[in-house]
Protein backbone atom coordinates (compact mmCIF):
# COMPACT_ATOMS: atom_id res chain seq x y z
CA UNK A 1 0.00 0.00 0.00
CA UNK A 2 2.58 2.46 -1.01
CA UNK A 3 0.01 4.86 -2.78
CA UNK A 4 -1.22 5.75 0.46
CA UNK A 5 2.56 7.16 1.24
CA UNK A 6 2.42 8.92 -1.97
CA UNK A 7 -0.53 10.43 -1.36
CA UNK A 8 0.63 11.59 2.15
CA UNK A 9 3.70 12.77 1.44
CA UNK A 10 3.05 14.54 -1.88
CA UNK A 11 0.11 16.35 -0.23
CA UNK A 12 2.43 17.59 2.43
CA UNK A 13 4.86 18.81 0.11
CA UNK A 14 2.40 20.53 -1.59
CA UNK A 15 0.64 21.57 1.48
CA UNK A 16 3.78 23.16 2.59
CA UNK A 17 3.96 25.11 -0.95
CA UNK A 18 0.00 26.56 0.48
CA UNK A 19 1.27 27.30 3.94
CA UNK A 20 3.76 29.79 1.76
CA UNK A 21 0.83 31.39 -0.07
CA UNK A 22 -0.87 31.75 2.69
CA UNK A 23 1.47 33.24 5.05
CA UNK A 24 3.63 35.52 2.52
CA UNK A 25 1.23 35.81 -0.66
CA UNK A 26 3.90 34.55 -2.56
CA UNK A 27 4.30 34.37 -6.02
CA UNK A 28 3.60 31.24 -8.25
CA UNK A 29 6.79 31.92 -9.73
CA UNK A 30 8.65 31.94 -6.29
CA UNK A 31 7.34 29.08 -5.04
CA UNK A 32 8.58 26.86 -8.34
CA UNK A 33 12.06 28.02 -7.79
CA UNK A 34 11.96 27.17 -3.98
CA UNK A 35 10.67 24.61 -4.48
CA UNK A 36 13.32 23.51 -7.53
CA UNK A 37 16.46 24.69 -5.20
CA UNK A 38 14.84 22.58 -2.16
CA UNK A 39 15.13 19.72 -4.35
CA UNK A 40 18.74 20.38 -6.06
CA UNK A 41 19.97 20.85 -1.92
CA UNK A 42 18.09 17.42 -0.93
CA UNK A 43 19.86 15.72 -4.12
CA UNK A 44 23.58 17.48 -3.45
CA UNK A 45 23.45 16.61 0.20
CA UNK A 46 22.23 12.74 -0.92
CA UNK A 47 19.05 13.32 1.08
CA UNK A 48 16.84 12.42 -1.74
CA UNK A 49 17.53 9.37 -2.87
CA UNK A 50 16.66 7.32 0.65
CA UNK A 51 13.59 9.80 0.87
CA UNK A 52 12.55 8.85 -3.33
CA UNK A 53 12.87 4.95 -2.56
CA UNK A 54 10.42 5.11 0.50
CA UNK A 55 8.10 7.88 -1.46
CA UNK A 56 8.31 7.51 -4.81
CA UNK A 57 6.27 9.36 -6.74
CA UNK A 58 5.28 11.71 -3.65
CA UNK A 59 8.80 13.73 -3.65
CA UNK A 60 9.38 12.92 -7.83
CA UNK A 61 5.99 14.48 -8.86
CA UNK A 62 6.24 18.13 -6.57
CA UNK A 63 8.87 20.24 -8.61
CA UNK A 64 11.51 19.26 -6.16
CA UNK A 65 11.97 16.10 -8.13
CA UNK A 66 12.81 18.39 -11.05
CA UNK A 67 15.47 19.99 -9.16
CA UNK A 68 16.70 16.91 -7.74
CA UNK A 69 17.27 15.29 -11.92
CA UNK A 70 19.05 18.93 -12.23
CA UNK A 71 21.81 18.13 -9.51
CA UNK A 72 21.83 14.46 -9.85
CA UNK A 73 22.30 14.56 -13.68
CA UNK A 74 25.19 17.45 -13.15
CA UNK A 75 26.75 15.69 -10.24
CA UNK A 76 26.83 12.41 -12.40
CA UNK A 77 27.89 13.72 -15.73
CA UNK A 78 30.87 15.40 -13.42
CA UNK A 79 32.15 12.18 -12.54
CA UNK A 80 31.88 11.06 -16.45
CA UNK A 81 33.16 13.85 -18.02
CA UNK A 82 34.77 16.65 -15.42
CA UNK A 83 33.89 19.95 -15.67
CA UNK A 84 32.34 19.77 -18.86
CA UNK A 85 29.19 17.56 -17.16
CA UNK A 86 28.64 20.07 -14.95
CA UNK A 87 27.31 22.34 -17.57
CA UNK A 88 25.93 19.73 -19.71
CA UNK A 89 24.41 17.37 -16.96
CA UNK A 90 21.80 18.90 -15.47
CA UNK A 91 19.94 19.67 -19.06
CA UNK A 92 20.73 16.72 -19.94
CA UNK A 93 18.56 14.83 -17.51
CA UNK A 94 15.74 17.72 -17.24
CA UNK A 95 15.79 18.25 -20.47
CA UNK A 96 12.84 15.95 -21.72
CA UNK A 97 10.36 17.80 -19.14
CA UNK A 98 11.23 20.77 -20.28
CA UNK A 99 11.20 20.15 -24.06
CA UNK A 100 7.90 18.49 -23.42
CA UNK A 101 6.40 21.29 -21.37
CA UNK A 102 7.32 23.56 -24.55
CA UNK A 103 6.16 21.84 -27.50
CA UNK A 104 3.00 20.89 -25.09
CA UNK A 105 2.47 24.37 -24.36
CA UNK A 106 3.22 26.15 -28.14
CA UNK A 107 0.73 23.33 -29.60
CA UNK A 108 -2.16 24.00 -27.48
CA UNK A 109 -1.43 27.84 -27.53
CA UNK A 110 -2.11 27.44 -30.94
CA UNK A 111 -5.15 24.89 -30.75
CA UNK A 112 -7.16 26.49 -27.98
CA UNK A 113 -8.30 30.61 -27.08
CA UNK A 114 -7.80 32.29 -23.89
CA UNK A 115 -10.44 31.70 -21.33
CA UNK A 116 -11.87 35.25 -20.04
CA UNK A 117 -11.30 34.84 -16.39
CA UNK A 118 -14.00 35.92 -14.13
CA UNK B 1 -2.00 64.48 0.51
CA UNK B 2 1.71 63.36 1.06
CA UNK B 3 2.86 60.50 -0.21
CA UNK B 4 3.15 58.42 2.97
CA UNK B 5 -0.55 58.58 3.74
CA UNK B 6 -1.47 58.04 0.09
CA UNK B 7 0.89 55.22 0.03
CA UNK B 8 -0.74 53.59 3.41
CA UNK B 9 -3.84 54.47 2.23
CA UNK B 10 -3.36 52.09 -0.90
CA UNK B 11 -1.46 49.33 1.21
CA UNK B 12 -4.92 49.41 3.08
CA UNK B 13 -6.98 49.36 -0.02
CA UNK B 14 -5.12 46.67 -1.33
CA UNK B 15 -5.31 44.43 1.78
CA UNK B 16 -9.30 45.34 1.72
CA UNK B 17 -9.14 43.86 -2.17
CA UNK B 18 -7.36 40.78 -2.26
CA UNK B 19 -9.09 37.69 -2.55
CA UNK B 20 -8.71 36.32 1.55
CA UNK B 21 -7.64 32.52 1.84
CA UNK B 22 -9.18 30.71 4.92
CA UNK B 23 -6.33 28.93 5.78
CA UNK B 24 -7.99 25.60 7.06
CA UNK B 25 -9.91 24.42 4.03
CA UNK B 26 -7.27 25.73 1.70
CA UNK B 27 -4.29 23.86 3.59
CA UNK B 28 -6.56 20.94 3.43
CA UNK B 29 -7.83 21.29 -0.12
CA UNK B 30 -3.99 21.99 -1.67
CA UNK B 31 -3.27 18.34 0.53
CA UNK B 32 -5.86 16.25 -1.03
CA UNK B 33 -5.40 17.27 -4.56
CA UNK B 34 -1.37 17.77 -4.60
CA UNK B 35 -1.74 13.78 -2.98
CA UNK B 36 -4.26 12.78 -5.97
CA UNK B 37 -2.12 14.08 -8.62
CA UNK B 38 0.93 12.88 -6.71
CA UNK B 39 -0.90 9.12 -7.36
CA UNK B 40 -1.84 9.68 -10.29
CA UNK B 41 1.95 9.86 -11.19
CA UNK B 42 2.48 6.89 -9.05
CA UNK B 43 -0.22 5.27 -11.35
CA UNK B 44 0.96 6.14 -14.65
CA UNK B 45 4.92 4.84 -13.84
CA UNK B 46 3.90 1.45 -12.23
CA UNK B 47 1.81 1.23 -15.95
CA UNK B 48 4.91 1.78 -17.82
CA UNK B 49 6.59 -0.23 -15.38
CA UNK B 50 3.81 -2.91 -16.44
CA UNK B 51 3.73 -2.58 -19.72
CA UNK B 52 7.56 -2.30 -20.49
CA UNK B 53 9.19 -4.31 -17.63
CA UNK B 54 12.48 -3.73 -18.67
CA UNK B 55 12.90 -0.02 -18.77
CA UNK B 56 14.94 1.62 -16.33
CA UNK B 57 13.58 2.93 -13.36
CA UNK B 58 14.80 6.50 -14.59
CA UNK B 59 13.10 6.48 -18.03
CA UNK B 60 10.28 5.07 -16.99
CA UNK B 61 10.27 8.82 -14.56
CA UNK B 62 10.94 10.73 -17.50
CA UNK B 63 8.43 8.98 -19.58
CA UNK B 64 5.64 9.51 -16.77
CA UNK B 65 6.81 13.42 -16.29
CA UNK B 66 6.00 14.22 -19.69
CA UNK B 67 2.63 12.36 -19.60
CA UNK B 68 1.65 14.38 -16.28
CA UNK B 69 3.38 17.51 -18.50
CA UNK B 70 0.55 16.82 -21.22
CA UNK B 71 -2.04 15.97 -18.90
CA UNK B 72 -1.46 19.50 -17.44
CA UNK B 73 -0.97 21.19 -20.55
CA UNK B 74 -4.05 20.04 -21.95
CA UNK B 75 -6.23 21.07 -19.11
CA UNK B 76 -4.99 24.30 -19.47
CA UNK B 77 -5.76 24.55 -22.65
CA UNK B 78 -9.53 23.55 -22.20
CA UNK B 79 -9.72 25.82 -18.66
CA UNK B 80 -10.12 23.25 -16.69
CA UNK B 81 -6.25 23.48 -15.05
CA UNK B 82 -7.52 26.76 -13.71
CA UNK B 83 -10.69 25.81 -12.26
CA UNK B 84 -8.49 23.36 -10.16
CA UNK B 85 -5.90 25.73 -8.92
CA UNK B 86 -8.83 28.07 -7.61
CA UNK B 87 -9.93 25.24 -5.48
CA UNK B 88 -6.33 23.64 -4.62
CA UNK B 89 -3.81 27.05 -4.45
CA UNK B 90 -0.79 25.04 -3.55
CA UNK B 91 -2.07 21.63 -4.67
CA UNK B 92 -2.08 22.24 -8.31
CA UNK B 93 1.29 24.77 -8.05
CA UNK B 94 3.48 22.85 -6.81
CA UNK B 95 3.63 19.36 -8.47
CA UNK B 96 5.10 18.93 -12.06
CA UNK B 97 2.11 19.67 -13.97
CA UNK B 98 2.04 23.44 -12.02
CA UNK B 99 4.95 23.74 -13.96
CA UNK B 100 3.52 22.65 -17.10
CA UNK B 101 0.55 25.23 -16.41
CA UNK B 102 2.68 27.77 -15.78
CA UNK B 103 4.06 27.78 -19.61
CA UNK B 104 0.98 26.93 -20.99
CA UNK B 105 -0.92 29.65 -19.70
CA UNK B 106 0.66 32.74 -20.65
CA UNK B 107 1.14 31.30 -23.80
CA UNK B 108 -2.51 30.92 -24.51
CA UNK B 109 -3.53 34.24 -22.36
CA UNK B 110 -0.71 36.25 -25.03
CA UNK B 111 -1.73 34.44 -28.30
CA UNK B 112 -3.14 37.53 -29.38
CA UNK B 113 0.23 39.06 -29.20
CA UNK B 114 1.65 37.14 -32.45
CA UNK B 115 3.61 33.55 -32.47
CA UNK B 116 7.02 34.67 -31.46
CA UNK B 117 6.57 38.29 -29.31
CA UNK B 118 3.23 36.48 -28.02
CA UNK B 119 3.26 32.51 -27.44
CA UNK B 120 7.24 32.39 -27.64
CA UNK B 121 8.14 34.67 -25.27
CA UNK B 122 5.41 34.80 -22.46
CA UNK B 123 5.54 30.90 -22.22
CA UNK B 124 8.81 31.75 -20.03
CA UNK B 125 7.12 34.36 -17.61
CA UNK B 126 7.18 31.88 -14.88
CA UNK B 127 9.26 28.70 -15.88
CA UNK B 128 12.12 31.39 -17.23
CA UNK B 129 13.52 31.77 -13.66
CA UNK B 130 12.46 28.32 -12.59
CA UNK B 131 14.57 27.12 -15.32
CA UNK B 132 17.34 29.87 -14.64
CA UNK B 133 17.63 29.15 -11.06
CA UNK B 134 18.04 25.12 -12.09
CA UNK B 135 20.70 25.51 -14.22
CA UNK B 136 22.85 27.65 -12.15
CA UNK B 137 22.37 25.87 -8.82
CA UNK B 138 23.17 22.71 -10.73
CA UNK B 139 26.36 23.53 -12.14
CA UNK B 140 27.47 25.06 -9.11
CA UNK B 141 26.25 21.71 -7.61
CA UNK B 142 28.57 19.98 -10.11
CA UNK B 143 31.90 22.08 -9.71
CA UNK B 144 31.34 21.31 -5.37
CA UNK B 145 31.61 17.55 -6.40
CA UNK B 146 34.44 18.31 -9.11
CA UNK B 147 36.46 18.73 -6.10
CA UNK B 148 35.36 16.46 -3.46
Amino acid sequence: MYYLWVFLIGGFICMLGQVLIIYTNITSARILVTFVLIGVLLEAFGIFEPISTFARAGINVPIIGFGASLAKGAIGAVKARGLLGAFTGGLEATAGGIAAAVIFAFIFALIFKSKTKN
Amino acid sequence: MDDKKRNEAYNKYVKAKLPKTRPWPSLFNSFLVGGIICCLGQGINDLILLWFPNMAEQTAWAYTLIVLIFIASFLTGIGVYDKIGKFAGGGSIVPITGFSNSITSPAIEFKHEGIIYGICVKMFTIAGPVIVVGIVSSILVGIVYLFI
